[in-house]
């Protein structure tokens, strides 16, 4: 049984959620306390519904071919201007919603654990289901200003769970950087449909009419509303220039971090350039600006990870990195293989994030890999779940990543772009290199105290294992036929006009077995180095790398610093001596004159008789002229 | 008969010594001694247009002005003697200080 007006239910379901912890937090604060238990029966019940909506869609989609569009109402209607409260599950959208929300479902289990005995417990769960809410809208979004909605809401929540402990100030600090780094993204974001619809004319801003109405347009107009959008994509998805926000929100909950990286947010730019596909595969050259931009992005990331000595850090500069090869991807047309990385990537990353949250609980939010090696405890099933996500994200087969990677490599490989490529396949090694470099020294270093610490929460656990049987298995969705797969992802997502991998099989073997050599080579350089290391003797945090090239300071220099010269030369000189100046000098000029004009009232009655006689007298003589008498 | 213009002229000249005495001088009493002048000035000029015309309303004006005339005199004398007790002084440039603002 499946109906169109499900669709709308999947949004509807966490949004629901949200408005009810908020209102039963505000009871909460203001009259008695509500114990923790209905906040997390409300905070995951709610995507749980949204996941089996989509499921739901999903398997009825299966055996027909259909695609779901719902029409709520005109939102705005102004002339040629028609925008509708719609959303649309076509295949792209029901199969991004699928683990947004089964992932964003798991995470929200995770945060029952993670964050109990926290005072902001329901206020938390409204953020979050809120936060789930966006990206669906953003992801079921049937024109781009709906899906701006979701944009914006993503940012918003983003911000808001950054700083979730507001009281301390860094963190309100990294709440703000995000912010404003994505309002610059969102700015371009918003520029790029203005002129979108202005390269358009009056049509109705649906998706399916702007792909119907592409080939009307200008060209030039085109291409600099495909770079805007990009614009957006980069802030969102953390790409070269607009990253600098990720590493900082770090500074929220582990789950939150789960969720940013794995299930929303980030991957919103990636989507959202697979969204606009038709645009994309219009205009030259941008794709391989987008695949250069997320080759660096790959790249560079990267190597400030093998420096970095924050757990959280680390992950979400590997984060921006994966995010670089979804741009490959997507930049080069492949968009199913962009798609299934996206995939397998929210199974890893999202694993990754929420053992290092439960290894930080029991070491008392210690997050400095070194410290956290000294004093380690045993955790076993978040020790084999890491070392699975590891293992996927460094790309050995028969792991998720793997399959996923070695497609976007492969695609790179056969449209020629070698140095893309290269690069991928160096940022490969790096990725295994970093990945293990932390594994080791977390796991296997040698140190002192090792103690007996079984974390008991059930809902840590068991969200961990469902995961790391999707970062074990889900590379087998998207099988290459070279393997004797059917590319189920690719055949699936076949309408977005995705680019197909045609090569000799003996050419795909040979990629295969390059990439798995070099992320074992990444691997052995770790485990040569890190393996005995002493933990009791940590890395100094001197040097480019360690710094993050630092890009931090020269933004600062940059943008910040100049920025703030700036406002003092209009405050201090143009607004407090030229405006003011003049303001005050006008002001002063009508002082005097009533100062003068004070003087005549001096309260001095014989004066007072003088003019009164002056003026009768003129009266007098102007009579007498004028009446000629 | 001693004609209209002579009686206008002899009017207005008391007129003018009153308008003279109070914008120049300084002492209240001599201000207050020349406002009766002017008001003379004015009486005397009214009664000469009676009895050039025949007319009884000027005169009936001259008795309302010689009326208030005589009571301005008693609330300004009252009223000298109370400013002289605050100042000790007659010279109406002191009174000034009467004024809402500060000099």
């Amino acid at each position: 049984m499946t109906d169109t007006s499900l669709l709308v239910w999947i949004i509807l379901a966490p949004l629901i959620g949200s408005i009810l912890n908020a209102g039963f937090y505000f009871y909460h604060v203001k009259r008695r306390p509500i114990p923790e238990l209905v906040f997390s029966l409300i905070g995951t019940i709610t995507p749980l519904i949204a996941f089996l909506i989509t499921l739901n869609l999903f398997l009825s989609m299966l055996d027909n071919e259909v695609t779901y569009r719902q029409e709520l109402f005109t939102w705005l209607n102004i002339e040629n201007l028609n925008i509708s409260m719609a959303f649309l599950g076509d295949k792209l959208a029901i199969f991004m919603s699928m683990f947004v929300t089964f992932v964003g479902w798991l995470i929200h289990i995770y945060a029952i654990g993670y964050m109990t005995k926290d005072e902001g417990f329901g206020k938390f769960f409204s953020y979050f289901n809120l936060f789930l809410a966006s990206m669906l809208i953003l992801v079921l979004a049937d024109n781009p200003v709906i899906l701006f909605i979701g944009w914006e809401g993503v940012g918003l929540c983003s911000y808001l769970l950054i700083a979730f402990y507001y009281t301390d100030k860094d963190n309100v600090l990294a709440g703000n950087k995000a912010f404003i780094a994505n309002r610059v993204g969102d700015f371009g974001f918003l520029l790029g449909v203005v002129t979108l619809f202005f390269a358009l004319g009056g049509v109705d801003l649906s998706f399916s009419s702007l792909e119907s109405n592409i080939s009307n347009a200008s060209t030039a107009l085109l291409a600099l509303s495909g770079f805007l959008l990009f614009v957006g994509a980069m802030g969102k998805s953390a790409q070269i220039p607009l990253y600098v926000w990720l590493p900082d929100a770090m500074a929220g909950p582990t789950p939150i971090s789960a969720l940013i990286h794995a299930a929303t947010m980030v991957t919103a730019g990636v989507y959202m350039v697979s969204r606009f596909h038709f645009l994309y595969s219009g205009i030259e050259n941008i794709g391989i600006f987008i695949a250069y931009i997320g080759a660096f992005s790959a790249l560079f990331a990267a190597i400030i990870a093998t420096r970095q000595q924050d757990v959280k850090k680390i992950l979400a500069y590997s984060t921006m990195s994966q995010l670089g090869y979804m741009f490959i991807a997507v930049g080069l047309g492949f968009y199913s293989s962009g798609l299934f990385h996206v995939l397998t990537h929210a199974f890893f990353k999202a694993m990754l994030f929420m053992g290092a949250g439960g290894m930080i609980i029991a070491l008392h939010h210690e997050q400095n890999i070194f410290k956290m090696a000294q004093h380690r405890v045993q955790l076993p099933i978040i020790g084999i779940t890491f070392l699975i996500g590891v293992i996927a994200i460094s790309g050995i087969p028969p792991f998720s990543g793997f399959f996923s990677k070695d497609a976007i490599l492969a695609a790179a490989f056969q449209e020629g772009e070698y140095l893309i490529w290269a690069i991928g396949v160096f940022t490969a090694f790096l990725t295994a290199y970093y990945m293990f470099r932390m594994y080791f020294i977390l796991f296997v270093a040698p140190n002192k105290h090792t103690k007996n610490y079984v974390y008991t929460s059930r809902t840590i656990t068991i969200p961990l294992l469902i995961l790391a049987i999707g970062a074990v298995g889900a590379g087998f969705l998207n099988l290459p036929s070279t393997l004797g797969g059917e590319h189920m992802v690719d055949t699936w997502l076949m309408q977005t006009n995705s680019t197909e991998v045609h090569m000799s099989h003996a050419t795909e073997y040979i990629l295969m077995v390059v990439s798995v050599l070099v992320a074992l080579l990444g691997i052995f350089v770790a485990y040569k180095k890190y393996a005995n290391f002493d933990v009791y003797n940590p890395e100094d945090e001197k040097g480019l790398i360690a710094n993050k090239f630092y890009v931090d300071e020269i933004y600062n220099v940059l943008f910040i610093q100049s920025l703030k010269k700036l406002s003092s030369f209009i405050d201090k000189t143009i607004d407090m001596k030229i405006i003011d100046g003049f303001i005050m000098n006008s002001c002063n000029q009508f002082i005097n004159i009533g100062k003068k004009v004070a003087m005549i009232q001096n309260a001095n009655v014989r004066f007072y008789a003088l003019f009164m006689l002056v003026g009768m007298s003129c009266v007098f003589i102007y009579l007498y002229i004028s009446l000629g008498l | 008969m001693i004609s209209l213009t002579s009686y206008a002229f002899v009017s207005m000249i008391l007129f003018s010594i009153g308008v003279i005495g109070v914008i120049a001088r300084r002492n209240i009493f001599v201000i207050y001694m020349s406002i009766e002048l002017m008001l003379n000035g004015v009486n005397l000029f009214l009664v000469t247009f009676a009895r050039y015309y025949f007319s009884m309303d000027p005169q009936i004006i001259t008795i309302m002005v010689i009326s208030i005339a005589a009571a301005e005199a008693a609330i300004f004398l009252s009223v000298i003697i109370l400013l002289y007790r605050s100042k000790k002084s007659l010279d109406t440039d002191i009174f000034t200080t009467l004024t809402q603002g500060e000099k």
